[in-house]
């Protein structure tokens, strides 16, 4: 690629600085869609919802706790009911989580960015310490004795020093908890903690391990019947005139639901569905607009960007004396949740209710009210679980699907499920990124100045209109197509993590957003930190071997956060780093580390590989990883997320990209975009926590992706002593650069 | 002579030849440093390697390359790959130059033992002496591994390695190395399919003492349950190969017009997509040449699809079809819009032999580990003999106008013991 | 009519014979244990046992089915009773989504049927035809070996 990346430079030169600005902006969250906070002093949610009830309800039945997120496999609603029950001081089994639901929850806008707990976690946690101080009050009254006297029994009551004891329930009923929440509610002491840090099980899976309904694919309403939506191969295509008489013609197809070029066939059994939708896809397809420019991922990178200062320290131009400089990219890579998204639809009496596995379900009902032209409060989106997303897939745009089909046959449930290939075809993508880092190196061996610059399409399609959902832009008449904006820093979109977390005397970041994207793009896990970390972290080891210093005692000298550090030093030990095995061209070892977006958790990776001379085959022999995330409510489960993270970013950085033709994407299913499969994944991974309990909650769904990414591109390097800068590391590309 | 004959004749000879190989031991050097081959020689024995597929053949499933230990079945029970890694003790380490061109050519180990002709040296013997330097010089720059592959299970007498010094007297004739001017690209693909190539180990038919019936060359041949279909005129396939689509072939292991690589040729397809580009082009044009007198060559082959009639000769294997096959097979699913074959130019359901349609159904295709390719689902553990043996009747009635496969339940069966591993 | 065994139980369906048994499964017996994931035989989320050998259902078509066993992870065991390799997956939290999941004990049921003390070459290939996005394998393998009775860290033989 990519003449002009270079020739650009590292100072941004010929390219157009349009803002400056490193203070936080409006839009924090991804999609834009959060709503606007009432309450800035209150913790989390609490901001933008603070009234208690909207939380918390307790009542004869027992104890309802409300959260606007969704579980998307992460452990969400376990860590959730945990942070409940601590400090309303009750058995998590008593307690009852009612998830994101446009009709029911608070509105916290869209599960993703490590956000959750920051913002739901917080907002429970506070409330219920609320809660349960306005439950002692009344408690206190009616025992006649003081608040503070009174000790809850942790079984949903209170004890008074006589012995006489009241129950939650028995107090409700004289209580509102509709009140504003207060940010100086006492927390129970950090050493009293019954729940909060320890490792509950997670209560969504026993159901997923017996064939319990466990999603929405699960859902079956009486009367249902089953689409599927009928399209070209992947985004930009269309089918040519379809054989409508034929599809119909089949036994137990219901309907051809079509507006403008959307089409959905709605039939009795699914199976018949999906025999419909393969004769309807025999009228061919074709590409209506300019070809893709298949050949080279990267190009469309030099694309007219906007271009941002988004660090700039240090003054005047620290005097080096060697100068080290590198170019690091990624190909757009897919979400591939491994059931194709789903969603359930009934339009009746006036009112339409989506069942939907999207991230966001307040942004959603607002973009399906528009594409079916009903007032928002018409409109109900319920979230259900879905299969893992990994960010914005296609789960709002089949919601938006199943809403237009049901909106044709009222009364009677639809379930529209995508089939594999339209997964793969139509989801929006994690998009192609560079990044280029020039540094000169003191006469010790310091990095004395730094120069960053990454190039990316947006990380941000999430739907807030109906031009943000694939039907809203087939219907007749088109909705407007949402304009990509990238998402400011400090969180950043391809920007992530693009400002080293390292102490350099001068420094200088540009963001480079390209808006114009041949494939369709928005957030995929980690958004750019996956490659800003891969190549800051790449790059610290080549400035490290260009100073002669060891890898981690390097990163160690340019850090002064202490708890960075003490991250990197866990990590270390627990790998053995100090007495790892020296490369024989064979074997090799790498680490990396990153705080994500420079204000979540802080996450070290090193891990050891082989790689396969012949074949350029390279095997993660094991992988050891320290995690930081501030308060852990769950450990084991803040652990299955660090080990599964490292193991799906293991699978993009080594083996994935999202092939495309002039035409269409042509990685279309698993057989052409392959990921992970157990002979693959490493031989073994662990992840040692440093809990710091009482301290914020940090977001740790994302924290491994770029660690992990760049521990492996380390390795090999350390292995080969070749340096590859390009991901995936594919066989193909690691055996070429070994040569025979 | 009769087989039975042959065999008796076998055993005679067997211990003979026994006592006359364990005088022919070759000297035992150290292996040659690494660093004493010159390196274009070595990266042109890389290419001849690819081009050879040793790494397909010397290399077990999940195991270190060029080690050895990769099961072949023959009709006359397991042989197990030999280690070439440079290892001393279990590998090439002390074959000399010379032992190591005398081993390709006459089929002679280092200690003068006789090599079974599962290693092809029958088609090794024609290779240029400047070839198999390379390719020397490529296995000694090997990591060497230690690693010994497991005893062979054969059957008697060919379990006796002497036998083979009467199956060369009988069978291996070999003429003069080649070497053919590098700038005729059919003369250079020519020399490579007949030498290192050696193609004919699987596309010509062998006799039953496992030798190539070198008058039928590239006519068809059977291999570890698979047929090799035709390479010459008597190709079955519906459109002709050209020599781009041969190319494109080796190079991906996938032509629109004729099939993907399945079974042994998987492996194969691996090796030499990493060929250099003009050998496999050479080969093409060679390949192209000879099977361009074939009745799609002269436009004779119109494609069929008899769905109707086909349904109602095999009403059970339609209905299974469409079950198990139709999701990906049918026009309008996914494969099919996406350029992969479609079933009527499917090179196996125009052969004589059903077995390749069979064991595709059993074994599927696997792209490469971890790589992008075709690929199909194994269906050997979930449909019974007789489920595959109607899908496969059905889609040789909807898809050829060839005569109908007969006892294919029988077949199925045979298929699936060949196959298991 | 087809007389399809499930889980030990008869069942007389009126469907299509060519229905693939994923759909019969999820949508005539509301079992959900088996997921769609791809059809195509690619990912395994559908993976069920057919006369104790793991089978994608998604491309088995119920006739196929029929006169044979059929066994899904319901008939495993259930939450207040869970089989050996659910109790396994559950003391291991082997699972993010979870998707994939009834697919895997499925395909690692037949391995154990089969083999009961597998190596880890054994598991690792045996298990290859299913896909995880989570990156639960590790989990997943500490549940098998847990089930099997093995160590809970696995030992690749060295290469
Ligand atoms: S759904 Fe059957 S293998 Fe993917
Ligand atoms: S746990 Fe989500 S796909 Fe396996």
């Amino acid at each position: 690629m990519s003449e002009t990346l270079s020739r650009r430079g590292v100072l941004g030169a010929g390219a157009l600085v349009v803002a400056f600005s490193l203070g936080p902006r409006a839009l924090a969250q991804e999609g834009g869609a959060a709503p606007k906070p009432v309450a800035p002093g209150l913790p989390g949610s609490l901001k933008t919802t603070p009234m208690l009830d909207a939380w918390i309800r307790v009542d004869a039945d027992g104890i309802t706790v409300f959260t606007g997120k969704a579980e998307l496999g992460q452990g969400i609603k376990t860590a959730l009911i945990q942070v409940a029950a601590e400090d309303l001081d009750v058995a998590p089994a008593a307690i009852r989580l009612v998830t994101a639901d446009t009709g029911r929850t608070p509105n916290e806008g869209i599960t993703a960015g490590s956000h959750s707990m920051q913002d739901s976690g917080a907002a429970i946690l506070n409330a219920a310490a609320n809660v349960r101080m306005l439950l002692a009050e009344a408690a206190a009254q009616k025992l006649g004795v003081a608040p503070d006297a009174l000790a809850t029994t942790g079984d949903g009551g209170f004890k008074a020093p006589d012995g006489r004891t009241v129950r939650y329930a028995d107090l409700a009923a004289g209580l509102s908890l509709h009140v504003a929440a207060r940010a100086d509610a006492p927390h129970r002491p950090l050493g009293a903690r019954r729940t909060l840090g320890h490792d509950l099980p997670r209560v969504d899976i026993p159901a997923k391990l017996t064939g319990g309904v466990a999603y929405v694919h699960d859902l079956r309403l009486p009367g249902m019947l089953h689409a599927r939506v009928v399209r070209g191969p992947s985004v930009g295509t269309e089918l040519k005139a379809l054989d409508e008489a034929a599809a119909l013609a089949m036994p137990g197809v219901v309907k051809l639901v079509r507006n403008g070029r959307f089409a959905a066939v709605v039939a009795e059994r699914e199976w018949t569905a999906v025999q419909a939708l393969q004769r309807l896809q025999q009228a061919g397809w074709r590409r209506p607009g300019p070809p893709l420019p298949a050949g080279d991922p990267l190009a469309s990178l030099n694309g007219p960007s906007q271009d941002e200062v988004i660090q700039d320290v240090g003054a005047g131009a620290a005097a080096g004396v060697r100068t080290v400089q590198a170019r690091y990219s990624r190909p757009w890579l897919m979400h591939g949740a491994i059931g194709p998204s789903c969603a359930v639809a009934h339009f009746q009496d006036g009112q339409l209710t989506v069942w939907t596995h999207t991230q966001g379900v307040f942004p959603l009902r607002g973009a399906i009210a528009q594409l079916v032209k009903l007032a928002s409060d018409k409109v109900r989106c319920i979230h259900m679980e879905g299969a893992g997303c990994y960010g914005h897939n296609g789960a709002d745009d089949v919601a938006g699907d199943a809403a237009l089909a049901a909106m044709a046959l009222p009364g009677r449930p639809i379930r529209l499920q995508w089939m594999r290939e339209q997964e793969h075809g139509w989801e929006p993508l994690g998009c192609t990124q560079a990044a280029q880092i020039r540094a000169s190196l003191d006469a010790a061996g310091h990095i004395a100045s730094w120069r960053f610059e990454v190039w990316s399409h947006s990380h941000n399609g999430r739907p807030v209109t109906a031009g943000g959902l694939l039907a809203g832009l087939e219907v007749d008449p088109p909705f407007a197509p949402q304009i990509p904006r990238p998402i400011p820093m400090p969180e950043g979109g391809g920007d992530r993590n693009g400002v080293a977390i390292y102490a350099f005397p001068q420094a200088r970041a540009v963001s480079h957003f390209i808006e114009k994207a041949p494939l369709r793009a928005s957030a995929l896990r980690s958004l750019g930190a996956h490659l800003n970390v891969f190549a800051i972290e790449s790059f610290m080891d080549e400035c490290a071997k260009a100073a002669g210093a060891d890898p981690v005692a390097f990163r160690l000298a340019h850090l002064t956060d202490e708890r960075a550090k003490a991250v990197i030093a866990l990590c270390a030990e627990q790998f053995g780093w100090a007495s790892r095995r020296l490369s024989d061209g064979r074997r090799g070892t790498g680490f990396a580390f990153a705080r994500y977006k420079n204000l979540a958790s802080y996450c070290a990776v090193a891990l050891e590989v082989e790689v396969e001379h012949e074949t350029g085959q390279v095997s993660v022999r094991r992988v050891v990883s320290a995690i930081d995330a501030g308060d852990v409510v769950n450990p084991d489960g803040l652990k299955n997320q660090i080990e599964g993270g490292i193991v799906q970013a293991l699978s993009w950085s080594g083996l994935e990209a999202v092939t495309f033709d002039a035409d269409h994407r042509t990685s279309f299913d698993w057989s052409a975009y392959p990921v992970a499969r157990f002979r693959d994944v490493p031989g073994s991974v662990q992840v040692h926590v440093l809990n710091r309990p009482g301290t914020p909650f940090l977001g740790a769904g994302e924290a491994a992706q770029g660690p992990a990414g760049a521990a492996l591109a380390n390795a090999v390097a350390d292995a080969t002593g070749v340096r590859l800068r390009d991901l995936p590391l594919s066989p193909e590309r690691v055996k070429a650069a070994i040569g025979i | 002579m009769t087989s039975a004959g042959l065999i008796r004749a076998l055993c005679a000879a067997g211990t003979l030849i026994l006592l006359a190989s364990a005088c022919a031991g070759g000297p035992k050097l150290p292996p040659p440093p690494p660093q004493s081959f010159d390196r274009a020689e070595v990266a042109q024995g890389f290419a001849l390697a690819k081009l050879g597929d040793c790494q397909g053949c010397h290399t077990a499933d999940g195991g270190v390359a060029y080690a050895g230990g990769l099961p072949l079945k023959t009709p006359f029970g397991t042989l197990y790959t030999t280690n070439i890694t440079p290892d001393a003790q279990t590998g090439l380490g002390r074959y000399s130059k010379d032992a190591f061109v005398r081993a390709m050519r006459r089929g002679v180990r280092a200690d003068g033992a006789h090599l079974y002709p599962a290693f092809p040296y029958d088609h090794f013997a024609y290779a240029d002496d400047r070839d198999l330097s390379a390719l020397y010089a490529f296995l000694m720059t090997r990591r060497p591994v230690a690693r010994t592959a497991p005893a062979n299970r054969l059957i008697p007498p060919a379990n006796i390695r002497g036998v083979i010094a009467v199956w060369k007297a009988l069978f291996f004739h070999p003429g003069p190395p080649a070497a053919p001017d590098p700038n005729d690209p059919r003369a250079r693909g020519a020399y490579l399919v007949e030498s290192l190539g050696h193609c004919g180990a699987c596309h010509t038919p062998h006799n039953a003492l496992g030798a190539e019936q070198t008058r039928q060359a590239l006519d068809g041949g059977y291999q570890e349950g698979w047929y090799a279909p035709p390479l010459n005129a008597l190709t079955p396939a519906s459109v002709p190969w050209t020599p781009e689509r041969l190319e494109r072939y080796f190079k991906t292991g996938l032509d629109r017009d004729h099939a993907a690589a399945a079974g042994p040729m998987g492996t194969v397809i691996r090796e030499l997509a990493k060929a250099p580009d003009a050998d496999r082009r050479a080969m093409a044009v060679y390949l192209a040449e000879l099977m361009k007198p074939s009745p799609a060559g002269r436009g004779q082959t119109a494609l069929v699809d008899r769905a109707a009639a086909a349904a109602s000769a095999h009403p059970q294997g339609a209905s299974l079809y469409a079950g198990a096959c139709a999701s990906c097979h049918e026009p309008g699913a996914p494969m099919m819009l996406q350029g992969r074959p479609p079933l009527p130019l499917g090179t196996p359901l125009h052969e004589a032999d059903p077995r390749d349609t069979i064991q595709i159904v059993l074994q599927g295709l696997q792209p490469p580990l971890g790589g992008a390719g075709p690929y199909m689902p194994a269906f050997g553990s979930s449909l019974t003999d007789a489920q595959v043996a109607e899908i496969a009747a059905y889609v040789r009635a909807r898809y050829s106008d060839r005569p109908p496969w007969s006892n294919l339940t029988a077949a199925v069966a045979e298929a699936r013991k060949q196959g298991a591993s | 009519m087809i007389v399809l065994n499930v889980n030990g139980r008869d069942h007389s369906l009126d469907v299509p014979p060519e229905t693939p048994l994923l759909y019969v499964l999820r949508n005539d017996l509301q079992l959900n244990g088996a997921k769609f994931g791809c059809g195509l035989g690619q990912c395994g989320a559908c993976t069920v046992q057919v006369d104790g050998q793991a089978a994608y259902s998604c491309l088995l078509p119920v006739s196929a089915a029929a006169g044979r066993h059929v066994r899904t992870v319901e008939g495993l065991g259930t939450v207040e009773k869970p089989g050996v390799l659910q109790r396994a997956f559950e003391t291991e939290q082997a699972a993010q989504c979870g998707y994939c999941i009834a697919g895997m004990i499925m395909r690692a049921q037949a391995l154990l049927d089969a083999n009961p003390r597998p190596s880890e070459a054994q598991i690792r290939a045996h298990m290859q035809p299913n896909l995880c996005r989570c990156g639960t394998h590790m989990r997943i393998l500490r549940a098998i070996r847990r089930a099997a009775g093995l160590p809970p860290d696995g030992k690749m033989e060295a290469a």
